[in-house]
């Protein structure tokens, strides 16, 4: 997202700089791609404020025990009758339940917070795949070139034009089964939605890669290497790897809240994330035939993968925007 | 322009085996149990179970049952022809019970793409003719809102403040009112909550794309010379500007088209409505695999032969596509 620091502000920090060079003040250095990269993305204050949410954010899930201890709240599978109604029917916020109950008297709050691990969990080890997964296979074809290329590029194509979605939701329902599948491999919640997002998301990140390390390889400083005598090994991994370092971290920033969607989708239609385990997306299906009555129970956890996707999103483009000064939205 | 088209048709062909293979290994190698037993209903004789294999043909080997499935679904291969399999949970075939609600799911889409078109695009080009501004901004910020907003609950919010029955404005039909609602206007009405839903997000993302293409397109040189000659700004970014933005739109279009034919799933559970995704979401909660299967694979065709439709569509419309 733009802020509006355009490119007279990029200039006049840079001016400041080279007057301290002039004057002797400073030493000359040239920055790295990384360096530049921070530069222009601290300049965006939203993505930096999302930033510090999803610190924020990552933080509370990690201590999300501690913390709903700290604050009193029950735990987060503790079915109360106390909570609901005369007719059965779950209470609102209150001064034991913050966030209020569910239609069986579990308290939204540790729910949420439970949730929030869970999504968290679930999109970083999914992504964290995909990208190992992607940038392999993409510098492995880019690199190498010849029939390795061949027959990586025409995988990436098919499973690119494949309904992915579609798919995973077969994948997950074929697997809802308790045995899992794969004769037990596949276990039902939790590696399943893992599974669907390295399959939906690697051939997206092999592809650019693949493109970017087609160029590179042709750079003159991998020739240099390449005449020094070293290895390919070393060349692809002392070489070419840190030039896709940036590239790395922005699609990473960019496919973690659609998979954070994609987990709380699966959970919504009940294959992904298996109960009692909390998720936001499972809350949302629960809250589907009580919303009218209890509308805390569809607001929180609504709003927490709401402003957690929101966060990342915005970070997202803020990174893009920095790496790709040019094309981005900052004009 | 015909080898192109061959080509494409070729690779659709390729894509649709490939599709149907891995659809076939998900629903039929994958999953551990045993759907004989499971069909057998409680406690079944061992005789039973036999007697449903054979007659399911899963007594033979994964290649041949991949063959049959193949036979099924294609007509005029010896098998009947155009069969998805069959839901023993309902006792129907699949692909009638598809096709009966395919019209209410073309309805929704349809409807949903017109518009979102006439919402995202406008937003999009007045963005980008004023960039920076603090209009740009907000509608941006908005458009970023509604696209990390996942639909199933911005269904249940408008639902909550506007359908009739139990809204804080009950000023629309709400849930489950499309079933009850008869006659054309009648049905459109009930589908006025869920259009705008799932519009939203697609509007958002219309109107980003097209802000970014736009302000790229407005910096090329074919643009100045336009204004050089001394056309009204006007005329500049519409005959223009916008013209060269929007045919990547087409792209974006088909494919979104073709994934919301194949069942706009979490909308229209949200909303109940009797869809293709309607039916799938039913077919999950009962473990009800063949209606699955029968769905995923009907939603996949939509979505290879609308991309098809898309590149051969593009191949007219932009003259720098090469054949």
């Amino acid at each position: 997202m733009s802020t509006g620091t355009g490119a007279s502000d990029l200039l006049h920090a840079e001016d400041t700089a080279v007057d301290e060079i002039v004057a002797g003040k400073a030493p000359v250095a040239a920055r790295s791609p990384l360096q530049l990269f921070w530069r222009r993305f601290r300049k965006d204050k939203v993505a930096l404020v999302a930033g510090c949410f999803i610190l924020f954010e990552i933080t509370v899930a990690i201590l999300a025990e501690p913390i709903r201890k700290l604050l009193g709240a029950p735990p987060p599978n503790l079915q109360s009758t106390k909570a609901l109604d005369e007719f059965g029917l779950p209470l609102g916020p209150s001064a034991d339940h913050i966030m209020g109950v569910d239609q069986i008297g579990r308290d939204v709050f540790s729910r949420v917070l439970n949730g929030a691990q869970v999504s968290l969990k679930v999109a970083f080890i999914g992504t964290g795949l995909s990208v190992v997964i992607g940038v392999s296979m993409g510098m492995i074809a880019g690199y190498y070139r010849g029939w390795v290329d061949t027959a990586i590029a025409r995988c990436i194509d098919i499973l690119l034009a494949f309904p992915v979605l579609l798919l995973g939701l077969g994948l997950a329902s074929a697997c809802s089964d308790k045995d899992g599948c794969l004769g037990g491999v596949l276990q039902p919640g939790l590696p399943v939605v893992i599974a669907i997002i390295v399959i939906a998301n690697w051939p997206y990140v092999a592809r650019i890669i693949r493109g970017q390390v087609l160029s590179l390889r042709e750079k003159e400083f991998v020739e240099a290497s390449t005449s020094l005598g070293a290895s390919n090994m070393r060349i692809i991994f002392r070489e070419i790897l840190p030039n896709l370092v940036a590239p790395i971290i922005v699609y990473t920033t960019l496919f973690i809240p659609a998979n954070i969607l994609l987990e709380a989708a699966l959970s919504f239609l009940g294959v992904g994330v298996q109960p009692p385990q909390a998720s936001w997306g499972k809350m949302l299906a629960d809250a589907t035939s009580i919303f009218d009555s209890a509308w805390w129970y569809m607001f929180f956890p609504g709003m927490a993968l709401l402003l957690t996707v929101l966060a990342f999103n915005l970070v997202g483009d803020g990174m893009q925007d920095a790496l790709n000064p040019k094309s981005g939205q900052n004009r | 322009m015909a080898a192109y088209i061959a080509r494409r048709l070729l690779w659709v062909v390729f894509l649709l085996f490939m599709i149907t293979l891995i659809t076939f290994v998900i629903f039929t190698v994958l999953p551990s149990g045993d759907p004989a037993v499971l069909r057998a209903g409680r406690q079944p004789s061992p005789q039973l179970i036999a007697a449903i294999r054979e007659q399911l043909g899963l007594d033979k080997s994964k290649p041949v049952q991949f063959i049959n499935y193949i036979g099924n679904i294609l007509p005029f291969l010896g098998h009947n022809g155009f069969d998805f399999g069959f839901s023993y949970q309902n006792q129907q075939d699949v692909l009638p019970a598809i096709l009966d609600r395919l019209p209410t799911t073309i309805f929704l889409t349809l409807g949903a793409v017109i518009l979102w078109l006439c919402i995202g695009l406008p937003i999009g080009i007045l963005s980008a003719v004023r960039t920076g501004t603090w209009y740009d901004r907000l509608a941006m910020g908005i458009a970023l809102v509604f696209i990390s907003a996942p639909v199933y609950f911005l269904g249940l919010v408008a639902l909550y403040l506007f359908a009739n029955d139990i809204g804080v404005f009950p000023i629309l039909p709400g849930n489950s009112a499309y079933e009850q609602a008869s006659g054309f206007f009648g049905k459109a009405e009930a589908l006025i909550l869920p259009w705008f839903v799932l519009a939203a997000a697609f509007a958002a993302v219309y109107a980003r794309f097209l802000r970014g293409n736009l302000i790229d397109t407005l910096q090329e040189d074919f643009i100045r010379t336009a204004r050089a000659k001394g056309l009204s700004e006007r005329k500049v970014i519409f005959r223009h500007g916008v013209r060269a933005a929007i045919t990547p739109i087409v792209t974006l279009l088909g494919l979104d088209i073709g994934i919301l034919l194949g069942g706009a799933i979490l909308t229209e559970t949200v909303f109940n409505i009797p869809g293709i995704g309607r039916y799938a979401y039913n077919a999950i909660t009962q473990s009800d695999l063949p209606v699955i299967q029968g769905t995923v694979l009907f939603g996949a065709f939509f979505i290879v032969m609308m991309s098809l439709l898309v590149d051969i569509l593009y191949a007219f419309i932009d003259p720098r596509v090469r054949y």
